[in-house]
């Protein structure tokens, strides 16, 4: 514990000393900006006719001119948060091993896992304040601009929203970690990182369609059913996603309207339709993303697990 | 050497890809000896210090530091052993000060004695004016300095420096070489270093161990191994004249203690069993010989080293 906490709170003041995170706070700040410009163009159509979870837009507001990946959802998934977790992981440990510091370090009285668990809990602290820092940027600001306050649960959804982000992050970080591990040289173990990344987010939807269809072809004037098991076949493929998983967990955090994540009723229209659009409880809400922060915290202990095995018996020569 | 074993290892093993780089190695290193160990590169210097540390794995054998297991038990090893690894390496962004403290908090020691311990391992080594300067804005040797304050810091009963003179120039060499010495006898810490540089080692090692192909070929005191490397361990007597006669060579056999005199090149070579300078001299002169100077061919290290390992 003593070794963690001393590895911990070393990095952390590396860190914030970094030009590494003055580049990245610069991020956070801009994408906070950006965010608050949206609402202020778009909130006051959206809100018409609703009196409820009006604070809560602020985040969730579009601009219908702006294509949807420049939402600040989609630009926290995508971009923010695993930009954020691979440059605070990627150099980890090869940079220590190439400078000659890690066999200094390994000679000390800790545990190995203390270097790697220290490293991961400061990227995640850092993770952390740069989330709750565009928050609050946002949300101050936007208070400011619309003169509606949060309600307590609009609050206990934010909160929820900043803790799977945290994780979100953390996966990204002990992914990069990881690789820091495996790889010797820093520029490969960027690239690996950024590899995965572009995969997740671009290619990994593409590839679940090929595959849907592949095994479900859909053809012209083919049943319901036979539409909504290709469907299927995609989301199963894009669960396994961990931009995917957050991108639906926080937007079901976020907009309390939406009530399931299948496309299914979508499909249904008419169905969907029927239903009341009432907004889910918190309770509900939670209940519904569970499964997919379960997979998130999973994959990331998959990373760590890979992380120690290797780690732990390695040589470190200097 | 009296004195109990700190430093022991059994039939320790090491092989990469099935072949040996350490080869049952057995060595005992008694408590406040400097050691000095030799090798070619490649010799398994490195890898056997590796495995003293607990930060390699031994394919066989056990490694001993102060009675603990290295293999199994490596926090108590590193607990009381510092560690200079050949490549050393500092955060380059933080102070000399700042890097020292880092390892004074990951050795668990509370925070007030860290300045302390700090401010007095700096000033053995002499880098108190640099305290807080930079360590990227360092040299070399300030580095290998820094390096020697920051095992310090721990106070350990066992120093482990791997080519702690490697890249060093020959000023800065005898400053390390002074101040390994002399921490080692005022701190009674045992050291073991390796190095290339062979007079060095003389310099400054009781006890040095060969090291070939993983095998240890010689260990012992320099002055011994240099006897037995050498046979009967006489000395040789390098004899200057301005003309060498019969007359001399007669004379210079004549004394007491003298084996044997050859004339090689234009130099006189006597071969005796200590050292006879005076008495030649003395005989020269007796002899009507003009006599320009004379050297004693000692057995240096580099004489031993050699011989072991090209006869291998």
């Amino acid at each position: 514990m003593q070794g963690i906490i001393t590895v911990f709170r070393k990095e952390l003041s590396d860190i914030f000393a970094s030009w590494r995170f003055i580049f990245l706070f610069l991020l956070v700040f801009i994408s906070g900006v950006f965010t608050l410009y949206i609402a202020g163009n778009n909130i006051r159509e959206e809100v018409i006719g609703i009196s409820e979870f009006v604070f809560i837009r602020l985040f969730t507001t579009s601009d219908p001119t702006l294509p949807g990946i420049l939402q600040f959802l989609n630009l926290i998934a995508i971009f923010f948060v695993p930009i954020v977790g691979i440059a605070l992981g990627f150099d980890a440990i090869n940079e220590e091993k190439n400078t000659g510091t890690m066999s200094r370090l390994m000679s000390q009285p800790i545990f190995r896992d203390a270097v790697i668990n220290g490293k991961f809990l400061a990227g995640v602290v850092t993770i952390a304040i740069m989330m709750i820092s565009v928050v609050l940027i946002v949300a101050g600001a936007g208070l400011r601009m619309i003169g509606v306050p949060p309600t307590a649960e609009e609050i206990m959804r934010l909160m929820f929203f900043l803790g799977i982000t945290v994780i979100y992050g953390g996966f990204w970080l002990g992914l990069a970690i990881l690789f820091s591990i495996f790889f010797r040289r820093v520029a490969t173990s960027v690239l690996a990182s950024i590899s995965v990344w572009i995969l997740l987010f671009f290619f990994m939807p593409m590839l679940a369609g090929l595959v849907a269809n592949v095994m479900v072809p859909v053809e012209q004037g083919a049943a319901q059913e036979v539409a909504m098991s290709n469907l299927g076949v995609q989301s199963t493929i894009l669960q396994f996603s961990p931009v995917r998983l957050y991108q639906e967990a926080v937007s079901v955090l976020l907009v309390p309207g939406a009530r399931t994540l299948g496309q299914t009723l979508q499909l249904l229209g008419g169905g969907a339709a029927r239903m009341l659009p009432n907004p889910l409880s918190l309770g509900q809400s939670l209940l519904t993303v569970w499964p997919h922060m379960v997979i998130i915290v999973s994959l990331t202990a998959v990373c760590f697990g890979i992380s120690y095995t290797k780690f732990m018996r390695e040589e470190i020569r200097a | 050497m009296s004195g109990q074993a700190i430093l022991e290892t059994v039939d320790l093993t090491k092989t990469y890809n099935g072949t040996a780089v350490v080869d049952k190695l057995n060595l005992r290193i008694n408590e406040g000896d400097i050691f000095g160990f030799l090798g070619p590169n490649g010799a398994g210097k490195t890898t056997t210090m590796l495995m003293l540390l607990g930060l390699t794995e031994p394919t066989a054998g056990v490694a001993y530091v102060a009675g603990h297991n290295a293999t199994r038990d490596p926090l108590a090893v590193k607990r009381i052993t510092g560690y200079v690894p050949e490549h050393i390496g500092f955060y380059e962004d933080l102070t000399a000060t700042q890097n020292l403290a880092y390892t004074a908090r990951l050795n668990g020691f509370p925070e007030s004695v860290v300045t302390a311990r700090i401010g007095e391992s700096l000033n053995t080594v002499g880098l108190a004016k640099s305290a807080e300067q930079k360590v990227g804005e360092f040299s070399r040797g300030m580095k290998q300095r820094l390096a020697m304050a920051d095992i310090l810091i721990k106070e350990p009963k066992v120093a482990i420096l791997d080519e702690p003179t490697s890249g060093i120039d020959p000023r800065g060499v005898n400053q390390i070489l002074d101040l390994i010495g002399k921490i080692a006898i005022e701190r009674k810490m045992t050291v073991i270093l390796s190095s290339h540089q062979l007079h060095q080692v003389q310099r400054i090692c009781g006890r040095v161990g060969m090291l070939l192909k993983g095998r240890l070929v010689a260990e012992g005191l320099v002055d011994q191994l240099g006897r037995e490397a050498f046979a009967g361990g006489r000395y040789t007597i390098e004899v200057q004249l301005a003309e060498i006669t019969e007359r001399i060579m007669k004379s210079v056999k004549q004394i007491s203690g003298v084996v044997s005199v050859e004339k090689a090149g234009g130099l006189l070579l006597v071969s005796c069993k200590e050292d006879l300078r005076p008495q030649i001299a003395k005989a020269v002169v007796d002899a009507e010989g003009l006599l320009i100077g004379m050297k004693i061919q000692s057995y240096n290290l580099e004489d031993i080293y050699l011989k072991y390992f090209t006869e291998s």
